[in-house]
Formats: structure tokens, C-alpha cells, sequence
């Protein structure tokens, strides 16, 4: 068979021919598990999405690496009177195409945030007033005082008024469009990069902007950027030398990663907080064998869940560590009183004893609804709970099902149909007050977004009360002393059982040096790369 | 004739309105487009905006009756990740399903048929009984490991094949092929391989069971008698008469292989149409789900139509029979 052997050794000589081409240095190759969907910056609210636009796109405020609040292209900002915020612009900043930036683009872009199509309309409430003041100073006025106005800014990225009218890009694509705007495939930021192409879900090259306003604290030149879906290939792209940087890496390849010569896993705490809620609305639970009454309203019930819940071997077996179990319904680093909170104690005898006084010294049925494609080991946290809570009794029945259709039905849209479920929340304005107001409020009023959330509808006016005092206080130290009174009410009523702040776990070459941000928001500006 | 082949074009519409009904009512399952569409913070009042701009609160009977008004058009409505037409996607993502498609049968073929014809002609061999064993691999080992496999041998260990990609590319016109870069060439042996490594084995067991009945026959003995070379008789006569049966077949499963490179292309990330509809089923996109429903059996019906149609022209007994039996 000479025709056989021949190919085959052409085949061989072919691959020994081929080897590796070196990276250029300074050029950084990144995979995501998520792709970069649109270049418009508020058409999709998605951390994934705000750290590559991150790199073009600046907002009035940016946050340093430990997520402090630092001005960006707002030079200094103070508020004369607590409803009143004057922003002094930074001068000097042109936009990549070369406009300058001025106060003008400011008023454009709030209204452009603002406008229908935008799915970032939270970051700046519909009742506020932009005005000009002069060229470079902005004043927002508020009907009433915010002391967080700006706090989710770092991502408000602010756009060019000229070339989003020249190119017919004032409103963001809308949903139902049937072709995409100029927006959302080109960007005209301006910031430290420069796209210079794109193809969704392929590849995206951003390059370093020659005229960026600021110093590059990198030194990178170029950024590669290709989803890559599959687990697997991501990280062996990894080890093998052909991206530099992949996030995230899964949780049973971090020892593989850690031991391979070229790369390594930097781990730390994220800032979501994964945590079960039950139904404490519903006079009769919808999945539960208990009829004519809701067990979970018996607040000795709730506490029984919470204590027969070991979170210590949920954090060494199914987490392998990377977890941070947590008192709180919000991550330490964003609450400056968290230290004085504690867990309180896996108690499964005690559990035992408050379900009988509770009068279930059976124990009951109820289903689970879980998500598992969502979170890090989602399914698995949850059958190590239903495991638990069999051990006093309560037979849970496990529905971990793909976030599309989890999503579907416990959400409002779905009805909030659970009687038992695990979530994750991250707050998008780095502050208590979205926690308490969003997935602990009452969900009583149909007409305010309180509550919207908050799947299980934990109710206490009382609680209510404090989160719309810590809304309007402006006293840091006042303000925090009300958020640890809110909490201590929700902890009081057992309202949810807070499990973890799941871990970050990016993979990244030895040659790269890349700062990791709570708040899992990869960026690139910070990154430098050995020869 | 002309009425066999109206009949079939007929049934052949028939099957993709089916196709459109099964694919349309099952996406009414896949959950909530607008959660993968909006943020979670996003206030109920926005999401129902969305949900009617979409018009994803109209009766069902109505959405559908849209969809194929659509479809019959070739519009395919706007992917809601992308925020761009569906058609204008999988016409991006065509090219390079396509290339691999073909590469891999290219594959398939030229090595299915070279083992198959060896391991029939030299039986009792260690190399026959070694092609024997890889066929076995290839029919029971699934796709996605034999590709995991490959990765982690060629690209982690050796460090030779990139794990993932298409490599460079060369746009002709709309177009994009990796066939003319170095980079892309490389990027092209894993995917192929893998994705062409259960239609090899399929066709290397059918040229070698073939191959054995052919030289059974009374023409080869007779062959042999007129003294003409083993070489002549094999690949003159018996291979020949081989073909016919692998070419229908591996016609038949080109279909196929363009369906079944949803898993290598997710295993590789090749930008193809797989992988669009993988991360469409994702994220429930149905606008993509849809189109690429409808386009896989559009191709599956398009093959069977043309095959049907060519052997009634080929063989005449189907012609006689036709009018009583279909």
C-alpha cells in the first residue's frame, strides 16, 4: 500500500513541520466562557460584557483594584447640597475619532441610558435632572439626596454625541431591531484601547489607543480576545501556550492549571452571594405535601433549615475550598460592619428540635428549585443541602434545571413559582441598599419596584422602613449603623439562610502579571507581560 | 417520472413543515428568552416592553403562522444575542461548518477506503487486524472525547495542532476559507479528524465487507482465469464495483456530518454553525434555533430528493415499480 504509507508520512512530516508561532510580547490573548455580544454599551448589562468595553469605554467614575470609587473622566465631583452633584470634567480627552469630550456628550449619554432600548436604565433614576453648567462642569440634580448616586458609574460609559448622530446611534438598538445599529458593532470610546475588529462570538483585536488622556499602568500593545465555550479546550488552550489569560477555570482543573508549568490560578472571593430562600408568602405552599398551611411562615421552621445546614462541608466537599461561607446577604467587602456578624452554628439537633416544636416532628416534602448552569456547582450545593436537611427529616425533592428555565419560573415574570430555591445575587451598585431594597423588601406594592427579586417575598415594614432611611442618609457612619439594624431584622426572622461568596478562579500564564478584582471584571489596562 | 418527482418534492415540503411545527412547539419549552435578553435586576415594567416588542405575548397560532411567513422569505428574524439577522449570521458562520464538513469527508473517504481495501485484501495481517481495532474505537468512542483526546495529545503534550480556532482565514468574497494559511491548515487536522473519524470507520468496515463479496463473485474468478494482474483484478474490477454502494452512503452522510459537528465544533471552537446553535440553545435564542432547524433538514431533505431522483434515473426497475409502490 504505497499510496497509504505515503500520505501517511506526508501527514507526519506535515505536523513535525509544524510547529508553534511564537506570540508577539505584549500581545495578550484572552478566553472567555462568554462571548462579547454587542459593542454598545447599554444594550446588555453583564459583567463580562462591561470589562471588555471597560477597555474603550470610560465612565465619569472608574474603580481602582480594590473597587474604590476614582475619578475617570470626571476630574472631582462634590455635592453643594445633598440634592445637587456638581461633576468637574476632565479637559483634554478626546474621544477615539478624535472629538473632544465635553459636558455635552455627559447630557447625551444620560439620556441615552435613560432612553427605552437601554438595558442600563437603573443607573440613573428617570427624576433626575442633568444640566449644564459650563463645558466641563455637569450638575445632576436629585428629588431627593442619594448618597450612592454614582457608585455603579464605573460602568455608565459615556459616548460620543457627534458620531453617535452622525451615525445614527442616539438610541440604543432596541430588541425587536432587524438590523443592528452602528453602535453595537463599532465603539468610539475613550479609553486606554481601540477595537479595531470584531466579529461577534469569533474574535475581538483592541489595540493600544497612541492617544489615550491617561498613563497605561500595562504594557500591553494588543488584546486577542475568543470565547471559547467548552471547558476543556479553554483550559488545554491554557496549558498549551495559546492564550495567555482564561476566565473562568473550572473548579476541578485548578489543581491541573496550578501544577503545569507556564500558568497558574488566582483564586480569590468574588463578591456574589449564593443563598436558598423559601416561600413565605403563600398560605399553602404550591410544591409541598404539608395542605392548608405554609410551614416556612413558622419562623422556628426557617431557623431549623438554617441550622441543619453544614456550610463548613459544603465549602471543603463540594466547593474544594474556594468558598467563603458568609453571615451576611452581601460579600464583606462590600459592608464595612460585616466583621460583627457571625454564622450562626450547624446545630442538626437543635434543627431536629425546633421542626418538632414547630409541630413537623416528621418533617415534611417540599421541592427545591435549583439552578445549574449558573453558579459555580450550583446543582451540587444544592444536593449536598437536600442531603442535610434529609438528616432531620425534611424530604426535599431536587429540580436543578438550566438557568433559562429556572429562571422562567421563579422569577417575577414566572410568578415567583418556588416554594424552596438557591440564588445568587451580586449587587450592581456595590452597596447594601440593593440587597435590602431589591431581594429582601416586601413585593406588596405592585406599583414600586421594591422587592421585584425577591423570589421567596420576605416581608417586615419595619425592615422597609430602614432600607428607605438608608436610601436618603448621607452620613457614612449613620448609614451603616442602619444597614447592620436592616440586617439584624432579617437575620432575627431567619428571612434567608446566606450560604457563600463563591471563588474567582481566573487562569493566567506566568509571563502575565494581572491584577484580580473582587468584582470578576478582568482588566487588561492593569496587565503586563514579561517578554 | 415527472409525477414521482413532483410526489417527492411534494412529500419533501411536507416533511419540512413538520420539522417547523416540532421545532417551533419545542422551543415553547426552552424557557425565557427575555431573561437571557435583560439583566436580572431589570424591573418588570422593561421586560414586558421587551417581551411585546418581540411580540412574544401574541397567541401561539399567530407567532407561527409570522415565523413561516417569514422563513419562506429567508427571513429568519434578528438572533436576540447578537442583536443581528439570523440569515446574515449563518451565512457568516456557513463557510466554515462547510470547510470542515468537506475536510473531514475528504478524510473519511480517502482513508476509509485505503484501510477497508487493505484490510480485505490482506486479512490476516497485524496491520488489518490493527485498522480492524481503530474501527472499533471510532465507532464506540464519542465525539467529543476522541476530541478532548486529541487536544490534550497534539496540542497540550506535543504542542504541535492549535486546541481550538480556525487559524487565519482568507476572505473570498463572502467567503472564508482557512485552506490557504498555514495556521488555518493546521487548525483544520484535529476538527477534521475527529468529526470524520465514525463515517472513516463506517466506511472502511463497508469497503472491506464489500470488497470480500466482490472477490467471491464469478467475474473476478474469471478475471483471474483471463490472467490479468492481481493489481488489475483489485483495483480494476473489484474496487470499482466497490464504490458505488460507499459513494451513496457517504453522500447520505454528508448530511449527516454537517449535523453532527455541533459537538466538534464546540469541542474546538470552530466558529461554525454548530457552535452558533449550541450557544443559541444556551442562551435561547430561538430566532437561530429555528433557522438552524429548519436549514439541517432543508440539507437532509435536499439529499434524499436528489438521491431518490437519481436512482430512478440510474436504475429502471425503480422506474417500473414506482407508480404502484411508493
Amino acid at each position: 500500500m504505497s499510496v497509504g504509507r505515503t500520505l501517511f508520512a506526508a501527514t507526519l512530516a506535515g505536523m513535525l513541520a509544524l510547529t508553534m508561532s511564537p506570540a508577539s510580547s505584549q500581545t495578550l490573548r484572552y478566553a472567555n466562557q462568554g462571548d462579547l455580544k454587542s459593542l454598545d454599551p447599554y444594550s446588555l448589562n453583564e459583567s463580562t460584557t462591561h470589562a471588555h468595553l471597560g477597555h474603550v469605554y470610560q465612565g465619569l467614575t472608574a474603580r481602582d483594584k480594590d473597587l474604590k470609587i476614582i475619578p475617570a473622566l470626571a476630574e472631582s465631583w462634590e455635592t453643594p447640597e445633598p440634592t445637587r452633584w456638581r461633576f468637574h470634567l476632565r479637559k483634554g480627552v478626546k474621544f477615539h475619532n478624535g472629538d473632544p469630550f465635553t459636558a455635552d456628550d455627559v447630557l447625551f449619554s444620560a439620556d441615552r441610558v435613560r432612553n427605552k432600548n437601554s438595558n442600563m436604565q437603573t443607573r440613573l433614576a428617570p427624576n433626575v435632572k442633568v444640566v449644564k453648567v459650563d463645558d466641563y462642569t455637569v450638575d445632576f440634580v436629585l428629588p431627593s439626596p442619594n448618597p450612592i448616586l454614582h457608585s455603579a458609574w464605573d460602568v455608565w460609559y459615556i459616548m460620543d454625541k457627534k458620531w453617535a448622530e452622525e451615525n445614527k446611534a442616539v438610541e440604543p438598538t432596541p430588541v425587536s431591531a432587524t438590523s443592528p445599529s452602528y453602535a453595537s458593532l463599532h465603539e468610539n470610546g475613550t479609553g486606554p484601547f481601540i477595537i479595531e475588529s470584531h466579529q461577534p462570538g469569533v474574535k475581538t483585536v483592541f489595540k493600544a489607543n497612541p492617544n489615550y488622556w491617561g498613563k497605561m499602568e500595562g504594557n500591553l500593545k494588543e488584546i486577542i480576545f475568543t470565547p471559547i465555550a467548552s471547558d476543556a479546550t479553554r483550559v488545554a488552550a491554557l496549558l498549551s501556550g495559546e492564550v495567555d489569560v482564561i476566565e473562568p477555570v473550572p473548579i476541578q482543573d485548578i489543581s491541573r492549571v496550578d501544577a503545569s508549568p507556564n500558568a497558574q490560578v488566582l483564586k480569590a472571593p468574588e463578591l456574589r452571594t449564593i443563598f436558598i430562600g423559601f416561600d413565605t408568602v403563600r398560605d399553602e405552599l404550591l410544591y409541598s405535601n404539608i395542605k392548608g398551611k405554609n410551614p416556612f411562615k413558622d419562623v422556628k421552621v426557617r431557623e431549623a433549615f438554617y441550622k441543619a445546614i453544614d456550610i463548613e462541608l459544603i465549602k471543603t466537599r463540594v466547593m474544594r475550598g474556594l468558598s467563603t461561607p458568609s453571615a451576611l446577604m452581601i460579600a464583606p467587602e462590600l459592608f464595612a460592619l460585616s466583621k460583627e456578624f457571625t454564622r450562626p452554628k450547624f446545630d442538626p439537633d437543635g434543627a431536629k428540635k425546633l421542626l418538632t416544636e414547630a409541630g413537623y416532628p416528621d418533617g415534611f416534602e417540599v421541592t427545591m428549585d435549583c439552578p445549574n448552569d449558573r453558579y459555580v456547582n450550583d446543582a451540587a450545593i444544592c444536593q449536598a443541602v437536600v442531603g442535610m436537611l434529609a438528616r432531620i427529616g425534611v424530604k426535599i425533592n431536587l429540580l436543578a434545571q438550566p438557568k433559562a428555565q429556572y429562571f422562567a419560573k421563579v422569577l417575577k415574570q414566572g410568578g415567583y413559582q418556588t416554594s424552596f430555591f438557591m440564588l445568587g445575587w451580586t449587587p450592581s451598585t456595590m452597596d447594601s441598599h440593593n440587597v435590602l431594597n431589591d431581594i429582601m423588601g416586601c413585593r406588596d406594592d405592585a406599583k414600586s419596584s421594591r422587592g421585584e427579586a425577591n423570589l421567596g417575598g420576605y416581608c417586615n415594614k419595619e425592615f422597609d422602613a430602614i432600607t428607605d432611611k438608608v436610601l436618603v442618609e448621607t452620613d457614612t457612619a449613620k448609614r451603616n449603623q442602619l444597614i447592620k439594624q436592616a440586617y439584624e431584622i432579617s437575620i432575627k426572622d431567619w428571612a434567608y439562610i446566606p450560604l457563600h461568596q463563591q471563588a474567582l478562579a481566573w487562569g493566567v500564564s506566568k509571563k502575565v502579571n494581572l491584577p484580580q478584582r473582587a468584582d470578576n471584571l478582568v482588566m487588561f489596562h492593569w496587565a503586563t507581560k514579561k517578554e | 417520472m415527472l409525477a414521482f418527482t413532483l410526489r417527492r418534492a411534494v412529500q419533501a415540503i411536507g416533511v419540512m413543515f413538520a420539522v417547523g411545527i416540532i421545532a417551533f412547539s419545542m422551543f415553547r419549552f426552552a424557557g425565557d428568552p427575555i431573561n437571557q435578553i435583560v439583566s436580572l435586576d431589570t424591573p418588570a415594567a422593561e421586560r414586558a416592553a421587551v417581551r411585546k416588542s418581540l411580540g412574544l405575548d401574541d397567541p401561539v397560532p399567530v407567532q407561527f403562522v409570522r415565523y413561516f411567513a417569514d422563513a419562506a422569505q429567508f427571513k429568519f428574524g434578528v438572533s436576540y444575542q447578537f442583536r443581528q439577522p439570523v440569515s446574515t449570521l449563518l451565512m457568516e458562520r456557513m463557510p466554515a461548518t462547510l470547510e470542515l464538513a468537506i475536510c473531514a469527508t475528504v478524510f473519511a473517504m480517502v482513508s476509509g477506503i485505503l484501510m477497508g481495501v487493505y484490510s480485505a485484501l490482506r486479512r490476516d495481517t497485524l496491520l488489518a487486524k490493527l485498522f480492524q481495532a481503530v474501527s472499533l474505537i471510532g465507532i464506540s468512542l464519542p465525539t467529543f472525547l476522541i476530541g478532548i483526546l486529541l487536544i490534550y495529545l497534539f496540542a497540550v503534550t506535543l504542542g504541535w495542532l492549535p486546541s481550538f480556532g480556525r487559524g487565519e482565514v482568507v476572505k473570498l468574497g463572502w467567503w472564508t476559507t482557512g485552506l490557504l494559511t498555514l495556521s488555518g491548515l493546521k487548525a483544520l487536522i484535529m476538527p477534521s479528524i475527529t468529526l470524520g473519524l465514525f463515517q472513516m470507520t463506517l466506511i472502511m468496515r463497508l469497503v472491506r465487507a464489500e470488497m470480500l463479496e466482490v472477490l467471491r463473485t464469478d467475474y473476478i474468478r474469471f478475471a483471474r482465469a483471463r490472467g490479468l494482474t492481481t493489481r488489475a483484478i483489485h483495483f480494476g474490477h473489484a474496487l470499482k464495483n466497490t464504490l458505488i454502494p460507499v459513494i451513496t452512503v457517504a453522500g447520505l452522510q454528508f448530511g449527516s456530518v454537517i449535523a453532527f459537528s455541533i459537538i466538534t465544533e464546540t469541542v474546538f471552537q470552530w466558529p461554525g454553525m454548530g457552535l452558533l446553535f449550541v450557544q443559541a440553545v444556551q442562551n435561547v435564542d430561538i430566532p437561530i434555533m429555528a433557522a438552524y432547524l429548519l436549514m439541517v433538514s432543508l440539507i437532509f431533505v435536499t439529499i434524499n430528493l436528489v438521491v431518490d431522483i437519481l436512482y430512478t434515473v440510474v436504475d429502471p426497475r425503480l422506474r417500473a415499480t414506482v407508480g404502484r409502490a411508493t
